[in-house]
Order: structure tokens, then sequence, then C-alpha cells
């Protein structure tokens, strides 16, 4: 199964996974990833954060990205969800989950879907700080660039 | 391509700020056939375009939704995306 949504409103870690299982008795290990958002960026405070998206293209990228992994590893289910909107120190943003028969690869596709999503998914945070007026644009680091070139 | 169908242009970002809007319709002048070359074109529209796409080699370019290069052909497209290099996850 490969689920991907896009969506504004939070998510639960323990439905998904449930979701993703199904009836299946067969897989033998599920790596979830969450990312969250931090209250500090660069010793500045966050007020919030808004995450700007591409909604047509989000949730196509995101199969792609996710066809990819199930291509590349021995996988029986992923799951990706993506917030956009405001969100506020502690809130989650994006939920990877990678079911397998065994860990190696559950670890894997985990990371790999990770790393493609931070170059390729068409999402900008905003952050917007208490001790500043200016709101501004995170810039992609040129690290998670490299970290997607050790897989291809 | 049939010069006279106008093209979906879709900014983001500060990209968007910068130009102040986050879409539009053109018709293409028939010289217009690459990503290269409607960068270029939208630079000489005006100011804003050229302060937008000012370091243009580090925009990035989706058509029809799909990331593409800048030497990327306009053929068969209906929906030119550009924004800066993305901060998902």
């Amino acid at each position: 199964m490969v689920v991907v949504r896009v969506q504004e409103q939070e998510f639960d870690i323990a439905k998904e996974q449930i979701n993703l299982v199904g009836s299946r008795k067969d897989i033998g290990a599920i790596v979830a990833f969450t990312g969250l958002v931090r209250d500090i960026t660069e010793g500045r405070k966050l007020s919030k954060m808004v995450l700007e998206h591409y909604p047509e293209m989000a949730e196509s990228e995101l199969g792609r990205l996710e066809s990819e992994a199930n291509k590349r590893f021995d996988l029986q289910g992923t799951t990706i969800i993506h917030r956009y909107g405001e969100l506020f120190p502690g809130d989650l943003i994006v939920l990877v989950l990678a079911a397998s028969q065994h860990r190696q690869d559950a670890f894997s596709a985990a990371d790999f879907m990770m790393d493609y999503l931070k170059s390729n998914a068409p999402f900008w945070k905003k952050e917007y700080y208490t001790d500043k007026n200016e709101p501004e644009w995170v810039n992609a680091k040129t690290s998670d660039d490299e970290r997607l070139n050790r897989w291809f | 391509m049939n010069q006279n169908t106008p093209i979906r242009l879709k900014y983001f970002a500060w990209l968007r700020e910068n130009i102040g809007k986050a879409e539009e319709s053109h018709v293409l002048p028939q010289s217009v056939d690459s990503v290269d070359t409607l960068i270029s074109w939208l630079i000489e529209q005006d100011a804003n375009y050229a302060q937008a796409f000012e370091n243009r080699e580090t925009i990035k370019v989706a058509i029809n939704q799909k990331h593409v290069e800048h030497n990327a052909l306009l053929e068969g497209a209906y929906e030119i995306a550009f924004f800066p290099p993305m901060t998902g996850g």
C-alpha cells in the first residue's frame, strides 16, 4: 500500500501505522520518521512557521518519491503525510512510514524518502520570530542535496 | 507548440513576493521555446522579474508539475512554475 497525503491538519502516527498495516501479518518491520517544528533556529526563537506549497505538484511529487522507494527497496508499504499552513513549535510537520519484512530495507527506505523529500518536495518554510519583526524564508541546505546525491 | 495558446506561469515563496503575483498567463513569442529563453524574456518584461531572477541558475523550475532543468523545451507545456530550492520536510 502506498499512502500520500498533503494536508493542513495534524496526523496521528499510531493511526497511520495501523492503517498502513491493515490486516497483514507478514510485515516484520515498520520505521517511522516524524519531522517536527523546533522552537529555536540559528539562535532565534520561533513564534510560528508558515509552510507554503504547490498543491497539485506536492501530491504527485510525493507519489513519485514513494514509487522510487518501492523500486529501490523491498517494501510492503509506505506512507508520506506532509502538512502545510501555519505551524507552531512542537507541531508535527511530516510523517514517513516504511514497512518491510526486515528492518534493513525499512530503515534505508525511510532515510531515502526523507532525503528525496527534502530536495524535491515543493514546500517552502517561512519563519516568524519572537524577537524580530521581519519573517524570513528558510534557505535550502546544500547538505540536503549532498545527502540526496549519495543514493544516486 | 500552438503559439496562440496562453501558458500558465506560477511563482512560489520569495519569488512570488518579489514578482508581486502568484500566477499569470502569457502567450509566448515563438522565439521563447525553452525555460532559459523564457527566463530571459521575463527578465526583459520589468524590474521585478529581473530582481527575482537575479541568481537565475539557482531558481528551480517545473513544467506541468514535474521538475525540469533550465535547458528543457516548452513543447507541450501548459503550466510552468518557478520557485526557490525547496525546504519541506
